[in-house]
This record gives C-alpha cells, sequence and structure tokens, in this order.
C-alpha cells in the first residue's frame, strides 16, 4: 500500500517536472524542474528495489549532469531569452501526442510474462557479480569506460580556448 | 485503488518519454534539447528497470542496461554540452534552427 501511493507521488512529481521543463520559459528554472524529475526517477527505481540504481541515479543525474547543465546555461548566457518553440510546435505535439497513444496502447494491450518471485533485495553484490564476475559484462565495462575517457578528452578539447 | 504493477511502471515511462520527444522536436534552445534527451533516456531506464523487476526479478539484466544506457547518456550530455559551447563562443547563438552553416 505505502508502494502503491509513493509510486503515485513519485509518478506525478517526476511528468510534473518533465512537463515543466518542456513548458517553462526561463531556461534556469527548467534546468532546476529537471533536477527535481531525476530525483523523482531515483525514488521510482527505489520502488522497484533497484537501490544501486537509485544511488547511481543520485550521484550521476542529480550530482553530476544536472551541474552540467546548469554551468552550460550560465555560460551561454541566454536566460533571459527563455526558451520559445520553433516553427514545428503543433505538428510536434501531434507527433508526440500519437507516439504515446501508440505506445501505451501496445504496452497495456500485451500480455506480459509477469513472474511471481520477489526480486533480490541488496541488488549491489549481484550486480557486481553481472558486471565483473564470471560470464558477465566486462567487455561492455572495459568499452564503456574508453568511452567516457574519450569522452572527458573530446569535451575538454572542444571547450578549450585556443 | 489496484496495486501498482508492470504496466504502471511502462505507461509513466511511455510519458516521460513522449513529453522528452515533444521537447526535442518543438525547442529552439540547444541545452533545453538536451535536457529533454536526458528525460527521455530516463523513461527508457524506467522501463528497462521495470522489465528486470516485473519480468526477470533475480536476473538483473534489465538494471545492468540502464547503468549501461547512464554511462553513455553522461557521456553525450559532458560531448554535447561541449559543443554547444562552443557554438556559441564562435557564433554568438545556441538556438538550433540558426545554427544551419551545413544546411544545403
Amino acid at each position: 500500500m505505502a508502494l502503491n501511493i509513493a509510486f503515485w507521488l513519485l509518478a506525478a512529481t517526476g511528468v510534473a517536472a518533465a512537463l515543466s521543463v518542456v513548458l517553462l520559459r526561463n531556461v534556469f528554472r527548467a534546468a532546476l524542474t529537471l533536477v527535481l524529475c531525476f530525483v523523482s526517477v531515483a525514488g521510482i527505481y527505489i520502488t522497484l528495489s533497484a537501490d544501486f540504481l537509485a544511488i547511481v541515479q543520485i550521484l550521476i543525474y542529480v550530482g553530476g549532469i544536472s551541474v552540467l547543465v546548469i554551468l552550460a546555461v550560465m555560460l551561454t548566457r541566454d536566460v533571459t531569452q527563455g526558451s520559445p518553440s520553433n516553427k514545428l510546435k503543433v505538428p510536434a505535439l501531434l507527433v508526440a501526442a500519437l507516439f504515446a497513444g501508440v505506445l501505451i496502447f501496445s504496452l497495456t494491450q500485451t500480455p506480459w510474462a509477469v513472474s511471481a518471485e520477489p526480486p533480490l533485495e541488496p541488488t549491489t553484490s549481484a550486480l557486481a557479480g553481472k558486471l565483473l564476475g564470471q560470464g558477465g559484462f566486462i567487455l561492455a565495462v572495459e568499452i564503456a569506460a574508453t568511452l567516457l575517457l574519450a569522452a572527458i578528452l573530446g569535451a575538454i578539447v572542444l571547450v578549450r580556448e585556443k | 485503488m489496484p496495486s501498482v504493477g508492470l504496466e504502471h511502471y511502462l505507461v509513466l515511462s511511455a510519458v516521460l518519454f513522449s513529453i522528452g520527444l515533444y521537447g526535442v522536436l518543438a525547442k529552439r534552445n540547444a541545452i533545453i534539447i538536451l535536457m529533454c534527451l536526458e528525460i527521455m533516456l530516463n523513461a527508457v531506464n524506467i522501463a528497462l528497470v521495470a522489465f528486470s523487476r516485473y519480468v526477470a526479478p533475480t536476473l538483473l539484466t534489465g538494471q545492468v542496461f540502464a547503468i549501461f544506457v547512464i554511462v553513455v547518456a553522461a557521456a553525450e550530455t559532458a560531448v554535447g554540452l561541449a559543443i554547444i559551447i562552443a557554438i556559441y563562443r564562435r557564433h554568438d547563438t545556441i538556438e538550433s534552427d540558426k545554427i544551419d552553416l551545413m544546411k544545403w
């Protein structure tokens, strides 16, 4: 029961925050509501008993990406110009609404093979086994590390003053 | 009130994804477009974790995928914002329909 209430609260907060990212005129405020959206997604992970992912979400999104976004908003000093829509506002709204309708219809009509097993409770060690252990995703982890290094170097090269 | 199940999470994910899609398609400010991309990636992650929780609760593969999505999203944000700042330095604008040097 508490899980239900938590889900509805977090879902409402997340959707409202996402909507205000799209609708707010002020870019800085939009960035702040984006942080709220990230926090509620972390809460959603907790209701799905994905504790490690919730912490990762807080660390990377709320701690890292939002700081990057706010820094970029401040560096470009376009806050006063707001976030206007382009010429495609109405078609974009139609496409998004149609997409949401089709997606929700197909998702609710599909008979998913829901398992009755209880979820793993502390997921951290199991995830570590999956990522680094035998028959796990170790190659993908290495590739992800290379990707991060390349991304950091690329970002530094792009913003460096000549 | 019915108990929250897989469909609730999937519908939430679909709604968030569509909000992000609208923002990506309809906004001019490149930073807002990147923020909406982040919302879309978060929506996908919710779907992955929900499938992981309800379809294969002890396998955790969906959560591993979500971790990789987060890694790629972090790299994408860093490079994307760096590109936006570089464009702003050079052209004094981050409006997506004014950045049209490569438009034929």
